[in-house]
């Protein structure tokens, strides 16, 4: 699966089957501040990601 | 996951909606707080803080479409590789939207840009802060509020911040609309009940162009390490409490009632003979005071 964490500014492969919020568990990522997008749509913690699906991990913490 | 008003998929678990029904729901809710707190009327002329993020975009583009008489103002701090991506998006969205922007940076007010100020001593928010603060009331002027795109996690921190500092003036500016006092300009925050996930959601739903960016000095703020603490223990609900209690506890203590003066070198409204502003500029080895008004 290929995924984009932003906050990092950073492209990974990786493989991953689950609900959304594993993947973030996995990633040490906490849910209340990113939203993810899969395949360009907006998604919930509770939806499935496949791993032929493309991720995007977006920051909601901008500012200071 | 099918939305709680529709049979389309959810897009959001709290509110669990799908896109139409968020974005309803969202524009109602910041109506609700516009409403509840009285926060714009018919002949306000309001300036809209902006730094191109996706708060104060949300909050240009909602008080655009409400029909009230916007225009945005935006301070460049001077950070490289963070205020000019937000900026470009900036005025692009101005562009498109039809909207006055005017925009002030610190090296044309201060001398220096935000980057040449900091030092091994100095905390950036601080003095970033400071300045902000001061030029965006200064160049408010002539228009009726400022509206800045503040949401509830950037409030509910601010409270705890300010507790935890015992600094009780500040807590008297982590509020839906602040008092009218004499040398400033009433600031409105529509977004005080929102919280910032959904800020983020609503604004990439509405195909905005705005870069979900970290200021690259974020983890020498105090606020940082405040975020984090109440993300990992604090729901929605609970965050929300913080600053439902707080507005109860400041209409009972009514804070701050001290009048202000002037600074005697740029003439903003001062507690003391000089303003903070002006005081750090003339550390900063500033030769001249800042420009007078």
């Amino acid at each position: 699966m290929k995924i984009f964490i932003e906050k990092e500014q950073k492209n990974e492969i990786i493989f991953f089957e689950g609900k959304a919020k594993d993947l973030l568990k996995k990633l040490k990522i906490d849910v209340n501040t990113v939203l993810v997008v899969q395949n360009g749509e907006l998604i919930t913690e509770d939806d499935i990601i496949k791993d032929k699906d493309e991720i995007k991990i977006l920051s909601v913490i901008s500012g200071g | 996951m099918k939305c709680k008003q529709c049979n389309e998929k959810a897009v959001f678990l709290n509110p669990k909606l799908c896109k139409k029904h968020f974005i309803e729901d969202f524009e109602n809710r910041v109506k609700e707080t516009i409403k509840e707190f009285n926060l714009v009327k018919k002949s306000d002329k309001i300036v809209v803080a902006c730094s191109g993020g996706k708060d104060s975009t949300t909050i240009l583009y909602l008080l655009k479409k409400f029909g009230a008489n916007v225009e945005a103002l935006s301070i460049d701090e001077g950070i490289v590789g963070y205020h000019n991506k937000t900026l470009k998006d900036l005025k692009g969205f101005c562009k498109e939207y039809k909207i006055k922007l005017k925009i002030y940076s610190f090296e044309d007010n201060i001398g220096k840009k935000l980057d040449n100020m900091i030092d091994k001593k100095s905390l950036p928010c601080t003095i970033c802060g400071t300045f902000r603060r001061s030029l965006m009331n200064k160049y408010a002027k002539g228009y009726d509020k400022i509206a800045t795109g503040h949401n509830m996690d950037d409030e509910s921190q601010a409270v705890l911040m300010n507790l935890v500092n015992s600094n009780t003036d500040l807590l008297n500016h982590s509020v839906p609309i602040t008092k009218k006092l004499k040398g400033f300009v009433q600031k409105i925050k529509p977004l005080y009940f929102i919280p910032e996930k959904e800020v983020a959601a609503y604004s990439l739903l509405k195909g905005f162009n705005v870069n979900f960016t970290e200021c690259p000095y974020v983890n020498l703020s105090f606020r940082q390490g405040i975020r984090d603490k109440l993300n990992s223990y604090a729901t929605r609900q609970m965050k929300t409490n913080i600053l439902r209690k707080h507005l109860q506890v400041l209409s009972v203590l009514e804070l701050n009632k001290q009048d202000y003066g002037k600074c005697s070198i740029c003439g903003q409204p001062s507690k003391n003979k000089i303003c903070r502003a002006c005081e750090l500029a003339k550390n900063l080895n500033k030769t001249k005071g800042r420009t007078n008004q």
